[in-house]
């Protein structure tokens, strides 16, 4: 059933090197009538490191956002693909009685088994609304190869995202927006993730196969609805083109700008000036702003 | 790996058995057709790459799997789980490999790895929140790269894109006592693995 009201969990990132995310994801559902209420002073989910060195902590980080939703008694939604695998893990460690005891004990509280933990992610959100877009501007013209990474589809028996090779989520809502999705091999193959600080040549590697794949697929950007991939990728791009000596060149956005320049909002609010890679050229160029 | 453990049939090892309690997967079913390592996208960077991580632990490589920097090139993208045709969670099972190196304290040649987990984790203890700025600046400290990823820095800090001083949750404390909580239960060695701690 199509709720109104979700509590949100942003994540870290999203309060600094992903502000422009944060901003237009709460501009555009706003624009489609649905309420994000964030959890009061939420805290981290532990990310990649909490689960690589203590199975205990990475589940219980996420357990308190997950306790807190319940209390709100609303659906959860999260916007970085990250959170929303470690959300997603923990919920379904939950659903286990053994590990709801060991848990409860480490959390100093009990865990009900009544709670059933909805968590989404914000791409599913949208795509359930396209209904309610009032497309005021179409992106017509603009090429986009959407990108979903890793987190979002895999393990689909965690996730329950989409198809795990082939996934088509932000597809449709970016054909709504009226720009064309360009198909391409790589949607749900890793840019790096969180080894961007510890071993950047990796990531320099994955993204720029990404990027060159992109770019040959005629894509003129990219969408990402993950802030780890949108840092490697936009970010790094500068470094990554000028290290294969490739003329890439490819605009990098959160798919909640794209959908809040179709719905009409002012470009200036969605923050199109914080990426590396300016996307105003592009968008001029097709005639869109 | 020498040729009499390859074609010596090889009891059960510990590490095997620990390996598969930790991830819940039988080590047996794999019959190494390498499609997880045709899929890992840093099976290059790697010493064992995927499928030879899992022939390991069917011998009972044990020296040279807790040693092996392949459990912490692996960043968790789950493409070998979701291709094994065998349908093993290879990616649990390298997450597993971590977890034993962990608590067996043992050196491989991938502690800046480590010590980036450890720095990540020893922030959000501390305010609740991560702290990217300062997490680059310990790590790079810490791990004596002064420089590395520097080029980003001025155009990160430029966009706002970093924040100079941590976002603390009110709710640290919970934090705070969640970490310790853990470490007392370790100490007093309630912890076992999720599956032994499972077992009907």
């Amino acid at each position: 059933m199509k709720k109104s009201r979700y509590a949100y969990y942003p994540g870290c990132t999203l309060k600094t090197s992903a502000k422009e995310y944060d901003i237009s994801a709460r501009l555009v559902c706003k624009a489609l009538g649905i309420e994000l209420e964030e959890l009061k002073d939420w805290t981290c989910c532990g990310a990649a490191s909490a689960h690589s060195i203590d199975q205990l902590l990475g589940i219980a980080l996420p357990a308190l956002e997950l306790q807190a939703a319940a209390k709100l008694e609303l659906p959860l939604v999260a916007a970085c693909a990250l959170c929303f695998s470690r959300l997603k893990f923990a919920a379904h460690e939950l659903k286990e009685e053994k590990v709801r005891n060991l848990i409860g004990e480490v959390m100093g509280k009990e865990i009900s088994q009544d709670h059933h933990y909805e968590v989404v992610h914000l791409l599913q959100l949208l795509d359930e609304n396209t209904d309610k877009m009032k497309i005021e501007k179409p992106l017509h013209g603009l090429k986009v190869a959407c990108y979903y990474g890793c987190l979002l589809v895999r393990p689909k028996e965690v996730t329950n995202f989409d198809d795990v090779e082939n996934p088509q989520t932000m597809d449709r809502i970016i054909q709504v927006l009226g720009a064309e999705n360009v198909g391409w091999d790589f949607k749900t193959e890793c840019c790096g993730g969180s080894h961007m600080l510890v071993r950047p040549d990796i990531v320099v590697k994955l993204s720029h196969r990404l990027l060159a794949q992109a770019q040959q697929a005629g894509a003129d950007c990219l969408a990402v609805a993950c802030p780890v991939c949108h840092s490697n990728l936009d970010s790094m791009q500068k470094t990554i083109a000028a290290k294969y000596k490739d003329n890439i060149h490819l605009p990098v956005f959160y798919f909640t700008q794209l959908a809040g320049l179709a719905l009409g909002l002012p470009p200036k609010q969605l923050l199109l000036d914080k990426h590396f890679i300016d996307p105003l050229p592009l968008l001029m160029n097709k005639g869109l702003m | 790996m020498s040729v009499a453990s390859v074609i010596t049939p090889q009891p059960v090892s510990e590490l095997r058995s620990a390996v598969e309690a930790y991830s819940r997967q039988k080590i047996s079913h794999c019959y190494q057709c390498g499609k997880c390592t045709a899929g890992c996208p840093v099976a290059y960077a790697m010493d064992l790459t995927p499928r030879r991580v899992m022939r390991a632990i069917q011998l009972g490589l044990k020296d040279e799997l807790l040693a092996s920097r392949a459990p912490w090139i692996c960043f968790f993208c789950i493409t070998c789980s979701a291709r094994c045709p065998r349908e093993i969670d290879i990616a649990s099972v390298m997450e597993s490999l971590r977890l034993l190196a962990i608590s067996e304290k043992t050196k491989s040649s991938v502690e800046d790895i480590k010590l980036f987990h450890r720095l990540f984790l020893s922030f959000v203890r501390l305010w609740g929140r991560a702290y990217e700025l300062g997490l680059g600046a310990a790590y790079n400290l810490l791990g004596r790269h002064p420089l590395n990823k520097a080029e980003i820095i001025p155009g990160m800090l430029s966009r706002g894109k970093l924040a100079f001083l941590p976002h603390r949750s009110k709710r640290a404390n919970e934090i705070r006592k969640i970490f310790k909580r853990i470490e007392v239960m370790r100490n007093e060695k309630i912890i076992q693995p999720k599956s032994e701690v499972k077992a009907q």
